[in-house]
C-alpha cells in the first residue's frame, strides 16, 4: 500500500473550516474591542489545519485517526506535531477521533502510524508555527521576520506572546492551502526538541488504574445484551430452524434472532438477545440450533495444505512479483548444486485479551456503533450495506482497543451487533464469547512455501525461488489493494512480502499464490507482521540451510549476499543505503550477541534478519537467539533474544522499545507456543485450555538496541515478530543439528528430528 | 439478593446467585476496570482481591462473594498510587493496557502476602496472568521494583 494520499475531502474541509474560524474571529475581534487586555477566555479555539487547535488556555488539541491499541500511538504522532510547532508538551491534549470522512483513509496497522503520521503532523504542525509567528508579531508590534517559537511562546528580542494570549486576542483567520503546507520548510534535526527524547505516553495512567475505556465497556441507557452463536463455518452458514423452549425458562433471556444481513459478513449468526450477558449466554446454551450444510463444513488443515502443495505444483496458477530478472529456469537447469525444501506454518489465532465485541443503536436516523476497531474505513461500506443506509448515516465511535494485532482490521464483528440492534428496534451490547472469538476470527492462514536455491561451482548463489500458498486476506476483504505483478494479475502483498529480499541472489523468482480452499473455508486475516511473519520464517530458515550446505558461515553467508547493489541498493527517501543498512544489524546483532564464541553442550545461537513489512518501508532488523535444547525430550529453551534495529529516526524511544520487546515475543510465541488447525471447517483450539501463548515464565532475557539514525522514521510494530521464529529454528540446528521446517515448532518436532 | 462489600462500600446485588462476579461488577456495579478475556480462569484479566486474595472473578458465582469484602482496580488505592501502580507507571508497563488491571491486582496481592518475593516466585505468581502484548519483562522488573517499594527500600 503506498502512503497515505492527501483527502480530497479533507481539504474541502479545511476551507470550510476556514472559513467558519475566520467569521468566528471576527466576533471575537470585536468583543475583544470591549474585553479587557488578558483577551478573552471564552475565545473560540484556533484550527490551522484540521490536524489540531490551540485554545483559549493555550492547550493544543491534536488530532488523531490511529487506534490506541497499545502502541502509544497518540503520544508519537502530537510529539511529531507539537515538535514542529514548538508548543510546551504539557499542554499538549490527544483526541482519538470518531469516523468522519474528512480524515480520509482511517486504518492503523502494517507498521505504518508514524512513517506515514509523520509528513502530515510535522507540515501541520509548521502550519501553525507559522500562524502563531504572524499573528504573535503583530500583537507585538513587531516584524515577523524577528520572532522565533519555543515552549508555546512567540518571542522577539525581549517581547513574547503565549499561544493562549495570541488565541485570546483572536482574530486568527490564517489558513492553508495544502500547496502552503507543503512548502512549509520543517525543523532541522539538530533543533528538535521532543522527537527522539523521553517521554510518559499520556494513555499509560489511566490503564494502571481501571479508568481507560475499551470497547467492552460502552454502555447507552436502555441496552440490552448480545451473545452471538457463531455458526460451524465462517462462509455459507444458513440456519434452519431456531429451538428455545429451556432457554425460555432462563430469567433474564428475551428472545434470539436470526440476522439476515445482505453485506453477507455474518452469514449465519444467530443472536442471543438477554437483559444481562450472563442470562444471553446461558439461554444460548440451552438453544438448538440447526443450519443446513456448507461446502467446508469437513475442511481439515491438511486438505488446506494439500491443497497449496497442489497449486504451488501448478505453473499456471499465481502471481510472480516483480524482482528484476524472474527467469530462473535456466539458472537452476545449468547450476552446479541446488538445493530445496518445503517450510509450512500452521493457523494462528489472534486471540486479543478483549474478545471482539460493539454496542449498535439508531438514534435520530443515524447509526451509533461503538467499538475499538482498527480500519474505520473497511468496515464502514459493510455496516452501510448490511444496515441498508448511506455510509453517511453511520459513524463509528473510538475506543481504546483491547489488543488489535490485525485482528480489529477487520470489523466484521460489528456488523453482528448493528444487525441485531435492527431487528431488535433497541441499543444491542455484543459481545462473544471467547469461544466464540476464535471461531469467528479471522486468522492467519496456514502456509505452505517452497524454497530452492541454485549455486555454481564455487558455491556462489546464482538463482533462487520462493513459492508461497496461503489464503489472501486482501483478496477476500479489499481486493483494490491488491498491485500488480508480472504480467499486470494482482496479488495480495500481505501474503507474500517478506520474501522479495534485499539479498542479491542473481535470478530472483517470488510466487504468490492464492490458496482457493483457505479463503473458501475462513477469512484469512492480516495478523500481526503479516506476510513475513511466515515468508520469513521460510526465508531465513533457507538462508541457513544455504550457508551450511556450502560450509560457510550463516552470518558471513548472508553479509556476503547483502551487497546493496542494483534494486538493491536502495532509495530516498525510505530506503537510503539500501542492503547496507541491513548488512548492519547483522553484523552488529552478531557481535552483541557473542557469536562464534563457545557455548555450553547442546546450546546454540542461531541468526535471522528482516527488512521487517514492505520493501518500500524496510525497517532492518536481526535478531539472534540463544537455545537450549533438552535432547531427551527435545523441549527447547529460548534464553535469550538479541535484536538490533534500524528503523531510521526514533520519535519515542520508549514506545519504541516497548514494541520490539511486544513483537520480538510474539515471534517468539508464534515460533513455540501458539498454533491450531482447521478440524471440520474451522479452528480446533477455542479457549486457553488448547491455545497456549508465551507466558511470563518462559519468556527470556531481551537485548534490543536501535541504530541511532537521522533516516525517514520507519515502522516497529511488527518487524522484530519477524525475525525470531527463524533465529530460534537455526539456533535450534546449531544446537543438536535438527533442522525444524514448521511453525509452531513442538518438543515431539525437535526430538524426531534429531539425529 | 447478594450483599457483599466492594471497594469499602456495602453493595446489594439483584444478579441471578451463579452470575459470574465479574459480570456483576462491570455490568450491574459499573466498574468497568476489570475485564473480561477468558471466562475460564486461564488469563486473568478479572483478577480481583476477596478477603485481599487474588481470585478470578469470571469463575466465581456471585452467591460466593455474600457478607465478602470484594476490592477492584477501582479501590485499590484512593488516588491510584498504590506501589504497584507507581512502579507500572514509571516503568510505562501497559501497552493496549486491557490486562493490566488483573495484572496489578495480581502483583499487589502477591507483594503483600510475600514482600521479599524471589525472582522465581515472581514467575510463578505472575504467570497466570496472560499478557497479549507480551510486556512480560517490564511486568518482572515493576513488581520487583514495587516490592522494593514496599519494604520501604
Amino acid at each position: 500500500m503506498t502512503r497515505l494520499s492527501k483527502s480530497e475531502s479533507g481539504s474541502l474541509a479545511l476551507s470550510r473550516r476556514g472559513f467558519l474560524v475566520a467569521a468566528a474571529g471576527t466576533g471575537v475581534a470585536f468583543s475583544f474591542l470591549t474585553a479587557c487586555e488578558t483577551g478573552d477566555p471564552n475565545a473560540p479555539a484556533y484550527e490551522p489545519t484540521q490536524w489540531f487547535s490551540i485554545d483559549a488556555n493555550g492547550l493544543v488539541t491534536v488530532n488523531i485517526i490511529r487506534a490506541e491499541m497499545g502502541q502509544h500511538v497518540g503520544t508519537s504522532v502530537a510529539r511529531i506535531l507539537a515538535d514542529e510547532l514548538d508548543a510546551k508538551w504539557e499542554d499538549v491534549r490527544i483526541n482519538h477521533v470518531d469516523s468522519d470522512p474528512k480524515w480520509g483513509l482511517m486504518v492503523t496497522g502494517g507498521s505504518w502510524s508514524v512513517w506515514q503520521s509523520y509528513p502530515l503532523y510535522s507540515k501541520a504542525g509548521a502550519a501553525g508555527r507559522a500562524a502563531m509567528i504572524e499573528a504573535g508579531a503583530k500583537a507585538l508590534g513587531v516584524e515577523a521576520a524577528s520572532c522565533s517559537v519555543a515552549n508555546s511562546e512567540v518571542v522577539s528580542g525581549d517581547k513574547k506572546i503565549s499561544f493562549k494570549d495570541i488565541v485570546r486576542k483572536g482574530g486568527l483567520t490564517k489558513t492553508f492551502t495544502q500547496e502552503e503546507i507543503d512548502a512549509l520548510p520543517i525543523k532541522p534535526v539538530d533543533q528538535r526538541k521532543l522527537i527522539g527524547k523521553p517521554v510518559m505516553s499520556q494513555d499509560i495512567v489511566e490503564k494502571t488504574t481501571g479508568a481507560a475505556k475499551f470497547g467492552i465497556d460502552a454502555t447507552v441507557e436502555g441496552m440490552v445484551y448480545g451473545y452471538p452463536i457463531i455458526p460451524p463455518t465462517r462462509n455459507g452458514g444458513q440456519v434452519n430452524y431456531v429451538m428455545d423452549p429451556a432457554a425460555k425458562e432462563i430469567k433474564g433471556y428475551l428472545e434470539t434472532v436470526v440476522l439476515k444481513d445482505p453485506s453477507n459478513t455474518v452469514p449465519g449468526w444467530a443472536v442471543v438477545i438477554g437483559e444481562t450477558w450472563w442470562a444471553a449466554k446461558k439461554a444460548a446454551e440451552a438453544i438448538t440450533l440447526e443450519y443446513q450444510p456448507t461446502d467446508t463444513m469437513e475442511v481439515s488443515e491438511k486438505d488446506i495444505q494439500d491443497h497449496g502443495r497442489k497449486l504451488i505444483n501448478d505453473a499456471s496458477k499465481g502471481v510472480v512479483l516483480a524482482t528484476g530478472n524472474t527467469n530462473t529456469a535456466p539458472v537452476f537447469r545449468s547450476a552446479k548444486s541446488t538445493l530445496d525444501a518445503e517450510y509450512t506454518t500452521a493457523t494462528a489465532l489472534h486471540f486479543p485479551m478483549e474478545p471482539m465485541n460493539a454496542l449498535a443503536f439508531e438514534k435520530d436516523g443515524k447509526w451509533e456503533i461503538h467499538t475499538g476497531n482498527q480500519w474505520q474505513s473497511l468496515v464502514l461500506p459493510w455496516l452501510a450495506t448490511a444496515l441498508e443506509v448511506p455510509e453517511t448515516s453511520i459513524v463509528m465511535k473510538t475506543y481504546r482497543l483491547g489488543g488489535g494485532f490485525g485482528r480489529r482490521l477487520n470489523g466484521d464483528y460489528a456488523v453482528g451487533a448493528a444487525l441485531a440492534s435492527k431487528a431488535i428496534g433497541k441499543p444491542v451490547k455484543m459481545v462473544l464469547s471467547r469461544e466464540a472469538d476464535s471461531k469467528f476470527d479471522s486468522v492467519r492462514s496456514p502456509s505452505v512455501q517452497k524454497m530452492r536455491m541454485a549455486f555454481d561451482k564455487d558455491n556462489n548463489v546464482i538463482g533462487m525461488e520462493q513459492h508461497v500458498a496461503c489464503g489472501w486476506p486482501t483478496q477476500v476483504m479489499i481486493p483494490a489493494f491488491m498491485p500488480p505483478g508480472e504480467g499486470g494479475a494482482p496479488y495480495d502483498p500481505f501474503a507474500i512480502s517478506g520474501a522479495d529480499h534485499w539479498y542479491s541472489v542473481g535470478a530472483h523468482k517470488v510466487r504468490a499464490v492464492s490458496n482457493d480452499l483457505a479463503n473458501a473455508t475462513f477469512r484469512p486475516g492480516w495478523l500481526r507482521s503479516v506476510g513475513p511473519g511466515f515468508t520469513n520464517w521460510a526465508l531465513e530458515s533457507f538462508m541457513d540451510e544455504a550457508a551450511h550446505k556450502v560450509k560457510a558461515d550463516p552470518v558471513q553467508f548472508r553479509l556476503n549476499l547483502l551487497r546493496a547493489e542494483g534494486a538493491n541498493a536502495g532509495a530516498a527517501p525510505n530506503s537510503v543505503g539500501g542492503a547496507s543498512r541491513q548488512a548492519n544489524v547483522v553484523k552488529l546483532a552478531a557481535e552483541k550477541a557473542g557469536w562464534g564464541q563457545p557455548l555450553p553442550a547442546d546450546t546454540g545461537l542461531g541468526l535471522a534478519t528482516s527488512f521487517g513489512q514492505e520493501r518500500n518501508m524496510p525497517t532492518w532488523v536481526a535478531c539472534v537467539a540463544r537455545v537450549n535444547v533438552d535432547r531427551a525430550t527435545g523441549r527447547v529453551k529460548v534464553e535469550k533474544l538479541t535484536l538490533v534495529a534500524d528503523a531510521g529516526t526514533i520519535v519515542d524511544p520508549d514506545g519504541a522499545l516497548a514494541q520490539m520487546q511486544g513483537a520480538s515475543l510474539w515471534g517468539l510465541s508464534l515460533a513455540l507456543h501458539e498454533g491450531t488447525e482447521f478440524e471440520n471447517g474451522n479452528v480446533k483450539a477455542l479457549n486457553l485450555g488448547a491455545y497456549t501463548p508465551l507466558r511470563l515464565s518462559d519468556t527470556p532475557e531481551l537485548d534490543i538496541s536501535f541504530v541511532e539514525s537521522v533516516e525517514v522514521p520507519v515502522g516497529l510494530g511488527e518487524p522484530a515478530t519477524t525475525v525470531v521464529g527463524p533465529a530460534i529454528g537455526n539456533a535450534i540446528y546449531n544446537a543438536v543439528g535438527a533442522r525444524l521446517r514448521h511453525i509452531p515448532i513442538t518438543a515431539a518436532a525437535v526430538k524426531a528430528a534429531i539425529r | 439478593m447478594t450483599t457483599f462489600k466492594l471497594n469499602g462500600k456495602q453493595v446489594t446485588s439483584t444478579a441471578e446467585p451463579d452470575t459470574p462476579l465479574l459480570w456483576v461488577i462491570r455490568d450491574e456495579q459499573g466498574l468497568t476496570g476489570t475485564k473480561f478475556g477468558c471466562g475460564i480462569a486461564m488469563c486473568g484479566a478479572c483478577t480481583v482481591h476477596v478477603g485481599g486474595k487474588a481470585q478470578r472473578s469470571c469463575v466465581m458465582p456471585v452467591s460466593a462473594a455474600e457478607g465478602l469484602d470484594i476490592v477492584t482496580i477501582e479501590g485499590l488505592d484512593p488516588k491510584g498510587e498504590h506501589p504497584v501502580q507507581k512502579a507500572w507507571q514509571d516503568l510505562q508497563v501497559p501497552q493496549c493496557g486491557y490486562c493490566q488491571s488483573g495484572q496489578i491486582m495480581q502483583a499487589a496481592a502477591v507483594l503483600k502476602d510475600n514482600p521479599d518475593i524471589s525472582d522465581a516466585d515472581i514467575d510463578a505468581q505472575m504467570t497466570g496472568n496472560l499478557c497479549r502484548c507480551m510486556t512480560y519483562t517490564r511486568i518482572r522488573a515493576a513488581v520487583r521494583q514495587a516490592a522494593t517499594a514496599m519494604k520501604g527500600g
